[in-house]
């Protein structure tokens, strides 16, 4: 293996290391649930697809082949991710979990939760509630 | 001839689905030896066959490149998107204001809803947090809101919105 793949790779697992520890360094500083959120479900897609990029070189020059494993995971993690996020974040806004004070239109979380129509300040979009009758 | 499309939609309700199936068994296995293949190809008759019932109908992608496209925009905001939070992370926690805005979508089917979601939770600052029963309403928590929270939710719509619009043709 030549000293630039070896460069490369340590660059790659290096920076992806950075942002896993800055989203697990988010997780620990930032105030409220909703904001911890956003910490692990963004710092650590970039951060494990560097590593992921990493491995996927170290195993081209290792088998001369490209692994598909690392763009399997890849794939799961993309799928999933934002799923884990909405479903926490609805949850919370569901259990009225406690947010920071400085937090803007707190109100949106009761609209959300009894289902109320949103107070839009330009009147051009209309929210009309009819209930359960949405078709399939 | 429509006998055998009849037969043919009875036995793999979901072709695509099945093909995919057999690619991704592969894949997990990276093997193309007989004996994987072969239990692949049951396990992507019988498993469509179990969930085609499940299945509630979406609308079809109209434009698949376009939907190329998107994927590598939201692939460059996403890079955008880390460096943004990690710095607001790193900095001081008092200059961040959290807030919650209410986006208007005008798309119709989970799918293209679901697609939007999705991006605006892998995408600069947002969390996708909830959606209004009648799909009106996509509810995001913003980590850091500007002053003018209308540019947030001018962001979503000029930025994604219209471009799921596009590939779902809705």
């Amino acid at each position: 293996m030549s000293f630039y793949t070896e460069l490369l790779i340590s660059i790659l697992l290096l920076s992806g290391g950075v942002f896993v520890l800055v989203g697990s360094i988010g997780l620990l500083r930032l105030q409220d649930f909703y904001a911890r959120l956003h910490a692990p479900t963004k710092a650590t897609t970039l951060g494990l697809g560097g590593i992921l990029i990493g491995s996927m070189v170290y195993m081209y020059h290792l088998q001369g082949y490209v692994s598909i494993n690392e763009l399997l995971i890849t794939l799961f993690l993309v799928i999933t991710a934002p799923v884990t996020a909405h479903i926490l974040a609805k949850v919370a806004m569901h259990h009225r979990v406690k947010l920071i004070e400085r937090t803007s239109n707190q109100d949106i979380v009761e609209i959300a939760r009894k289902q109320l129509p949103v107070k839009v300040s330009n009147s051009s979009q209309k929210s009309h509630l009819k209930g359960t009758d949405h078709e399939v | 001839m429509s006998l055998f499309a009849n037969n043919f939609s009875r036995i793999m309700p979901m072709p695509l689905h099945s093909f995919f199936l057999l690619i991704v068994w592969l894949m997990l296995n990276t093997t193309l030896s007989l004996g994987h293949i072969l239990l692949g190809s049951v396990l992507a008759i019988v498993i469509p066959l179990l969930c085609a019932p499940l299945r509630v109908p979406q609308p079809k992608v109209k434009r698949p490149l376009k939907a190329i496209s998107y994927a590598l925009v939201v692939l460059k905001d996403i890079v955008v998107a880390n460096i943004e939070v990690a710095l607001l992370v790193i900095g001081p926690m008092n200059k961040i204001k959290p807030g919650f805005v209410a986006v208007p979508i005008d798309l119709t089917g989970t799918l293209p809803v679901t697609v939007l979601a999705s991006t605006v939770t892998m995408t600069p600052g947002t969390v996708s947090a909830d959606i209004s029963k009648d799909e009106k309403w996509l509810y995001v928590h913003v980590l850091n809101l500007p002053n003018d929270e209308q540019e947030v939710i001018d962001l979503i719509k000029q930025r994604y919105e219209s471009r799921v619009k596009e590939i779902f043709g809705c």
